[in-house]
């Protein structure tokens, strides 16, 4: 063997720590979009590896379903559930619990890289020049085996994926989980919470009408200037994305007082 | 090179999912971690394909893809679920699936 740096070794060593630094996101972003796209980066970049070791089908294979369906599939469901406020709370339910995790992680790493790794590295490295142009390429090679050896397995997938599709259905059917409150119902509620938490029973405020602003992002103000906080929705407040009404008012305020002082001028 | 280097990227990558399935509590998190072992399986598998000259370590890959497809699919249809119950992905909400 000669002893050169070849291109995959020099891809390997761009890609793997990238790949480590993103599976690590995983781990300590705190917001499921930010794990989910570190995710999708780690994704390509075993395409880029896998395409390093002669494998061009399965680069491809990787970076549409994986990347494309299965990780845009999860962008899906957390859009659907709602990302703004779903960061992850740091408090702990289990006391002791990231440490333990970590302890036993270390554990896994010792029990893989020096329990299952120590009889199997070290083997030689044989290639897939051979076994690729045994058919003319990689996809014809794969092809063969696929449909060759492998037949009844690539039968058996099809079951499976029709069992999935099935049952991806039968559980995103929308079963009713509580009997739909009635009118009077509703209202009793209202009331009963006025009487034991004080909630205004009536509708909502609307949001702020000013010179500048408009739009549902403007809290409606109180007689004394304060902000209503009943006023702006908890999912605008959390993005931060509510107008400073009061600042605003103030502008208003100034301008209309000018105004009055020149009437009060032209009036003299 | 020698494949043993792709064989420690995929026990770095297995440990980091395993780790990540333990103590992250959003559910889709968790399920994403969960598919980060199963990359790190691929890897290996793919390298060993390379080390031993043969594909069918490739072949067997593209079944886990397959499967993979297929379970994320029904996991993610069994979250939605969860969610339509609770208004919540998180693990800890989850003691029964039925109300």
């Amino acid at each position: 063997m000669i002893p050169l740096v070849t291109g995959a070794e020099v891809t390997f060593w761009i890609v793997a720590p990238l790949m480590v630094l993103g599976s690590l996101g995983l781990l300590v972003f705190r917001k499921a979009v930010y794990a989910a796209l570190s995710m999708a980066f780690v994704m390509v970049n075993l395409a880029v590896l896998y395409a390093s070791m002669d494998a061009m089908f399965l680069t491809f294979v990787q970076i549409i379903v994986y990347t494309g369906a299965i990780m845009m599939l999860f962008l899906f469901v957390l859009m659907l559930v709602g990302i703004g406020h779903q960061a992850d709370s740091l408090v702990e339910t289990i006391p002791g619990q990231r440490w333990l995790a970590g302890l036993a992680g270390l554990g896994l790493l010792g029990l893989i890289l020096f329990g299952i790794g120590g009889s199997l590295v070290g083997g030689p490295r044989i290639g897939l020049d051979a076994a690729n142009a045994a058919h003319g390429g990689n996809v014809e090679s794969l092809a063969a085996l696929i449909f060759g050896r492998y037949v009844f397995v690539f039968e058996l997938t099809s079951a499976l994926l029709i069992t999935a599709a099935v049952g991806a259905m039968v559980l995103g059917q929308h079963f009713r989980v509580r009997p739909r409150a009635t009118q009077p119902e509703l209202a009793e509620k209202r009331m009963r919470d006025y009487r034991a938490l004080g909630t205004h029973p009536g509708p909502l405020p609307n949001s702020g009408v000013l010179a500048n602003h408009n739009s549902i992002a403007t809290p409606a103000l109180l007689p004394d200037g304060t902000v209503s906080e009943a006023s702006i929705s908890p999912t605008l407040a959390g993005r931060g994305v509510i107008v400073d009404a009061p600042a605003a008012s103030l502008a208003t305020a100034r301008a209309f007082e000018s105004i009055e002082s020149h009437q009060g001028e032209e009036d003299e | 090179m020698s494949p043993d280097n792709y064989l420690y990227l995929a026990a770095i990558l297995f440990t980091i999912g395993a780790v990540g399935v333990m103590v992250r509590r959003n559910a889709l998190v968790a399920f994403m971690s969960v598919e980060l072992m199963l990359n790190a399986a691929n890897l290996a598998m793919v390298a060993f394909a390379m080390a031993r000259g043969g594909l069918d370590g490739q072949v067997a890959t593209f079944f886990v893809m397959v499967v993979a497809a297929a379970e994320v699919v029904v996991g993610l249809s069994i979250i939605i679920t969860f969610y339509r119950t609770r208004r919540s992905t998180s693990v800890d909400a989850a003691s029964l699936l039925k109300l």
